[in-house]
């Protein structure tokens, strides 16, 4: 049980770092208020246009925006968690800490990443959303039950997110410099975790590949839980299913990188 | 794979004896292959020798300075000790373990701090730190509240504590590291540059404690630093590794002999002359009008010289300069590189 304790401090002294930053969190809720407003006429004019897009009617495509603008820093949609901190450490070769340490990388950095969505959204993501939901018609669910489903599947979705993050910020271990792989993690999320547009209202065939993507376990599946549109069951089993693959696969990958290690200066 | 070279590097006794072999390296090599670019999609390899056939034996309680320039393979040493690299031939053992296999088992008995890097959290206030290796480690509590009171108290942290590490001076974060290595009570304490970047009042302050340290509570200390005075105030026994070499390895009086050390006499005569004729043993290095520099062997005695220049030359004054020990290991490397072939990564 003593490593569960360890990596709970992790957890919370992550957490507390964030919270250090109150001037930089108070620019994020700024920043996501912002863009939730430019989305939601950019929306609103959209479904004018194109009733029931992708199945969701005009109050349901408000809330999805706002959903995203609270889960963008939570889960780090477009970037913005570890795996930055963790590529910089592992081109200044500072890794070596993290790899001396009596704990495992991944999930050490779970934890600290655990730690940070989770002041993110308290911090950061749940005033945009009650703003936006307060000042718009939105389409959120009275019971608590589903509520309490919907948090499962965010719990889920941080484990894909992380995954996904994981493998990214192990290819500095061979890569050296992770600017074009932390870009191309922005670039991929925006499109594919359904930033930009619901991933129901892609043109198919792109649509279905990009709903079987791990990516659509981040924001599509909660979403769409929340939102009546999909039973909790499916969705658990696409997130578990995808967190798994990614979780082991960034367990080789850290296995095969911590054999090869030529921890950088020094 | 590179061919197993016969180590041929000076291997000298692994001073004193064999006691207790705290920490053993037989033969131990660390080779790393390095790709370079050298046209487009065309890549050389490369093989560098890091650690080239080391052999030591640190026994329990000793204090050991372990110097060498940048690239030596000295921290190449310290991550196999600490098993985060895993030696590409020979024989490592740090307690009876093997690093590489058992990391998790040996962090638990082994304390680090990386001069240049901190294992402090940044963003937040010192104790957060140790309240994590707390947790880290499985430190009892008890045994954690006194240590954490013991080391706060001889390293000064009080007021720290509640301070973010990144408002930290530098010498007050060694301090810091040093304490968060020290809380589980490590056999072993390696030392990567503790002292670097810090001022004179720090060094001093970090050498006096690693001193009570190794004393009080018999500590294994391995100590790397560019810093020779750490050496001086320290360490009774020096190792000294060059193109992943032992160099030398023994008490620091020899490394003078060793690295065929001269000291300077100062002559300062009456007028300018031509330059001293002292004999075979001294050569005169500079003359600077009517002074006068010679060298000669550290082993040697000046007394005969001073005499035969007193005699024979109109002097008014002299002095003697012991050679620094920086000049000594310098010397010691302009020997050997002309023997061994290149094969520095810094």
């Amino acid at each position: 049980m003593g490593s569960v304790r360890l990596y709970a401090a992790v957890a919370a002294g992550s957490f507390r770092r964030y919270a250090t930053y109150r001037v930089a969190t108070a620019a994020g809720v700024f920043t996501n208020t912002v863009f939730g407003l430019i989305l939601v006429y950019t929306y609103l004019a959209l479904w004018d246009e194109r009733p029931q897009l992708g199945g969701y009617d005009q109050a349901q495509a408000v809330t999805y925006v706002w959903l995203g603008q609270a889960l963008f820093a939570t889960l780090a949609l477009q970037g913005g968690g570890f795996e930055a901190e963790l590529l910089e450490r592992i081109r200044t070769g500072a890794v070596v800490i993290d790899l001396y340490r009596p704990a495992d990388l991944q999930l050490w950095w779970f934890a600290a990443d655990f730690g940070r969505s989770a002041f993110q959204l308290l911090g950061r993501g749940v005033i945009p959303f009650a703003f936006g939901t307060l000042v718009f018609p939105s389409a959120l669910p009275a019971d608590p039950l589903v509520w309490l489903r919907f948090l499962l599947a965010l719990l889920l979705a941080t484990l894909v997110s992380f995954g996904i993050r994981f493998l990214v910020a192990l290819s500095g271990f061979w890569l050296l410099d992770g600017t074009g792989a932390l870009r191309m993690l922005m670039v991929t999320g925006m499109f594919c975790t359904g930033m930009a547009l619901p991933l129901n209202a892609f043109p198919e065939p792109l649509g279905g590949i990009v709903r079987a993507l791990p990516w659509s376990a981040m924001l599509q599946m909660p979403a769409d839980l929340l939102m009546g549109e999909t039973g909790a069951l499916g969705t658990y089993a696409f997130q578990a299913g995808w967190a798994v693959v990614l979780l082991l696969l960034g367990r080789m990958v850290q296995t095969a990188a911590t054999r090869r290690v030529v921890v950088q200066g020094g | 794979m590179g061919e197993a070279r016969e180590g041929s590097g000076v291997r000298e006794g692994s001073g004193g004896a064999v006691v207790d072999a705290f920490i053993e390296l037989d033969r131990v090599e660390k080779v790393f292959d390095v790709r370079r670019r050298t046209g487009f999609l065309r890549r050389e390899r490369r093989q560098v020798r890091a650690v080239d056939g080391l052999s030591f034996t640190v026994a329990r309680g000793e204090i050991v300075g372990y110097i060498g320039p940048n690239g030596a393979g000295k921290s190449t040493t310290i991550k196999m000790l600490t098993g985060i690299l895993t030696p590409s031939g020979g024989r490592l053992r740090v307690a009876g373990i093997d690093p590489a296999r058992e990391r998790t088992r040996l962090a638990h008995r082994i304390g680090v701090v990386f001069g240049q890097r901190t294992t402090l959290w940044w963003d937040l206030p010192l104790i957060d730190s140790y309240r994590l290796a707390h947790r880290m480690y499985r430190i009892p509590d008890a045994r954690y509240r006194e240590n954490l009171d013991r080391l706060v108290e001889l390293l000064d942290l009080e007021s720290l504590l509640e301070v973010p590490v990144r408002q930290l001076s530098l010498g007050q974060r060694m301090r810091g590291d040093i304490a968060a290595a020290l809380l589980h009570d490590p056999e072993v304490l390696y030392l990567d540059e503790p002292t670097i970047g810090l001022d004179v009042v720090s060094k001093a302050r970090v050498r006096e404690f690693l001193g009570e340290l190794n004393t009080e509570r018999g500590t294994t200390v391995l100590l790397t630093t560019h810093d020779l005075q750490d050496i001086e105030r320290l360490c009774s026994r020096v190792m000294v590794i060059d193109h992943g070499r032992m160099m030398y390895d023994g008490p620091l009086a020899g490394l003078h002999e060793a690295g065929e050390s001269e000291r300077t006499l100062v002559v300062d005569l009456e007028r300018e002359l031509p330059p001293i004729e002292a004999g075979p043993a001294a050569r005169v290095v500079r003359v600077e009008g009517p002074r006068q520099w010679l060298a000669f062997p550290a082993s040697q005695s000046a007394a005969p010289l001073v005499a035969r220049i007193a005699a024979e030359y109109p002097l008014v004054d002299l002095s003697v300069r012991e050679p620094d020990i920086e000049t000594v290991i310098g010397r010691m490397y302009a020997d050997k590189e002309t023997v061994v072939p290149g094969a520095g990564n810094s």
